[in-house]
């Protein structure tokens, strides 16, 4: 796919000729694998593709954010209020709207789905990584001080290695909604699996087989993200598994 | 700082904690001497933890002087003070997400060792404490029960060969039959190690065990009476003192005594009850009075008879 448009403003639409096609694709079956194979190359996986990247850039920024402001939080006590409360006014605007709101600013590009995407990450990553930079045993500060940690040392050697369970949480939990929000970013900018769900349901009778086929890859994305960041979780805190 | 264990003196230290009426710690004067126990005990608000956090600097002196080896502490930079500090906390504080490895080389790593010679210091350390060299060094706290964390966390305060340690009611949170075992390993370590180790305790009969010298504080964190056990447990010097061990002290005092330190008669009668030689006297006690008879037998490590101890010569 080239450039950007707005999905509903016309131009060239790719929906299938159900005349000519074949049976399947004629009664509009909710699956049909002749038109995924046929439309695997120049559709789905482009869109797929677009998803991952929307995703990756997504939560990549918003964890960079997240964490900067975590730590600042954390340094600064009285920071923790303050952010959280911003953070719950961003979470309540519903996301369609804040994807309009930005739409005469940014432009009709990446950018305008990146940047609401990016902002819920946040309010995910946010409050997981204070919380578990947070969590550590008053008992097991007290001993490294007592032992001779310097703050520093205590920061990276034991507060930030044992809130990394309380941050994989979190990282899994925003990249899930992530793939979901982006999605219904392709209702205004086409982009993303979002772009060929929107352009089945545009179609009077609903084009089943790629409405399917689009949802069921996004599902498997979040779900495979999810897996990987498990395991991910698993490999980083080989100690958080013994109980 | 020296390395060999350290004399520890306070000098008139206090603690007022700023918003408080009242010190937490009172012009607290006195001299452990290199290589022996201290127990600080006391009733709670007697400032015993805050008089241990003193010495290490987690707590930071009113007035007054802390000297260690005749070097102020404030002399020394707080976290080199620290590292060559043992320290030991009721509640371990392991590190959960570090092998018992990684605990126990903590304070080596901050020091620089190389990573050899901290393998061999933890497996070292590993061996002294009871624990398997081997296995034992790849787990994580978790998987340790409560006496083997509160054995690590004694490793651990011992890895940089420290001539001071600091034990903040050590073995508090353990069961009884699983701590009187850790009392007598921790003594017997200390006969080879000869650290200068300030204890903190609630609990009389372990101060009784462990010190060579106890320090009771009362309230107000004052100190009422420093002395070792037998003359705390004969010669308390006020009511406070002697309430305070409770009114079995002379019982208590047949504690710190064993069988086979008396002076023994020979043995003419048979059948009589057997008993080891490191029995302490108060157990014998116990067993006379259990039995209803008026002497035991006392048999060496081998089993073979000693000789005789008497009702009478329990008593005297």
């Amino acid at each position: 796919m080239t450039g950007f448009r707005l999905a509903d403003g016309g131009g060239p639409v790719v929906i299938p000729d159900f005349g000519h096609g074949t049976a399947c694709l004629r009664h509009n079956h909710w699956f049909c694998k002749s038109w995924v194979a046929d439309n695997w190359g120049d559709t789905l996986q482009p869109a797929l593709v677009q998803h991952i990247y929307l995703t990756l850039l997504a939560v990549g920024i918003g964890f960079a954010i997240s964490f900067a402001l975590a730590l600042l939080a954390f340094r600064f006590r009285f920071l923790g209020p303050p952010f959280g409360a911003l953070g719950d006014v961003v979470y309540c605007l519903p996301s369609i709207a804040l994807f309009t709101i930005l739409l005469p600013i940014t432009g009709v590009g990446v950018t305008t789905i990146v940047i609401p995407l990016t902002a819920y990450t946040l309010f995910v990553l946010y409050p997981n990584i204070l919380a578990g930079l947070r969590s550590v045993p008053a008992d097991v500060l007290e001993s490294a001080r007592g032992m001779g940690l310097t703050r520093t040392q205590t920061f990276w050697r034991v507060e930030l290695p044992l809130a990394v369970p309380a941050i994989m949480a979190g990282l899994r939990v925003a990249t899930v909604a992530t793939i979901a929000i982006a999605t219904v970013a392709a209702f205004l900018i086409h982009y993303g699996l979002g772009a060929p769900i929107f352009d089945a349901l545009e179609h009077p009778d609903i084009f089943r087989t790629e409405l399917l086929a689009a949802s069921v890859l996004a599902i498997l994305l979040a779900l495979a993200a999810d897996a990987l960041l498990a395991l991910l979780q698993r490999a980083l805190t080989p100690w958080s598994r013994i109980r | 700082m020296p390395t060999e264990a350290a004399e520890l003196v306070f000098d008139e230290a206090t603690k007022v904690y700023p918003g408080r009426d009242g010190a937490a710690v009172d012009h607290l004067s006195l001299t452990v001497p290199a290589g022996e126990i201290c127990v600080l005990v006391g009733p709670s608000g007697g400032g015993k933890t805050t008089a241990l956090k003193l010495v290490n600097r987690l707590i930071p002196l009113t007035s007054g002087y802390i000297r260690i080896d005749g070097t102020q502490i404030g002399d020394y930079d707080v976290t080199e003070l620290r590292r060559s500090i043992g320290y030991v906390i009721q509640q371990v504080g392991l590190f959960p997400h570090m092998t018992i490895e990684g605990n126990i080389g903590t304070v080596p790593r901050l020091l620089g060792w190389k990573r050899q010679r901290i393998r061999e210091r933890v497996g070292e350390l590993l061996e002294l404490v009871g624990l398997d060299p081997e296995k034992d060094r790849r787990r994580f706290p978790a998987e340790l029960s409560g006496g083997q964390r509160q054995r690590v966390g004694l490793a651990r305060a011992l890895a940089a060969n420290p001539a001071l340690m600091l034990m903040d009611e050590p073995f508090g949170a353990i069961d009884p039959i699983v701590r009187a075992r850790l009392q007598d390993e921790f003594l017997r370590l200390q006969q080879e190690l000869r650290k200068t180790v300030v204890f903190v305790t609630h609990d009389v009969d372990e101060a009784i065990k462990v010190g060579d010298r106890i320090a009771i504080l009362r309230q107000g964190g004052t100190l009422a009476q420093y002395d070792t056990p037998r003359q705390i447990l004969e010669h308390p010097v006020d009511e406070f003192v002697a309430d305070f061990v409770g009114r079995d002290r002379a019982l208590k005092a047949l504690t710190l005594k064993t069988v086979g330190e008396l002076e023994l008669s020979p043995a003419t009668e048979d059948g009589l009850p057997r008993l080891p030689a490191d029995t302490s006297l108060r157990d014998a006690l116990a067993i006379i009075v259990a039995e209803r008879r008026d002497s035991l037998l006392v048999t060496g490590p081998d089993g073979a008879p000693l000789g005789v101890v008497t009702r009478e010569d329990l008593l005297k």
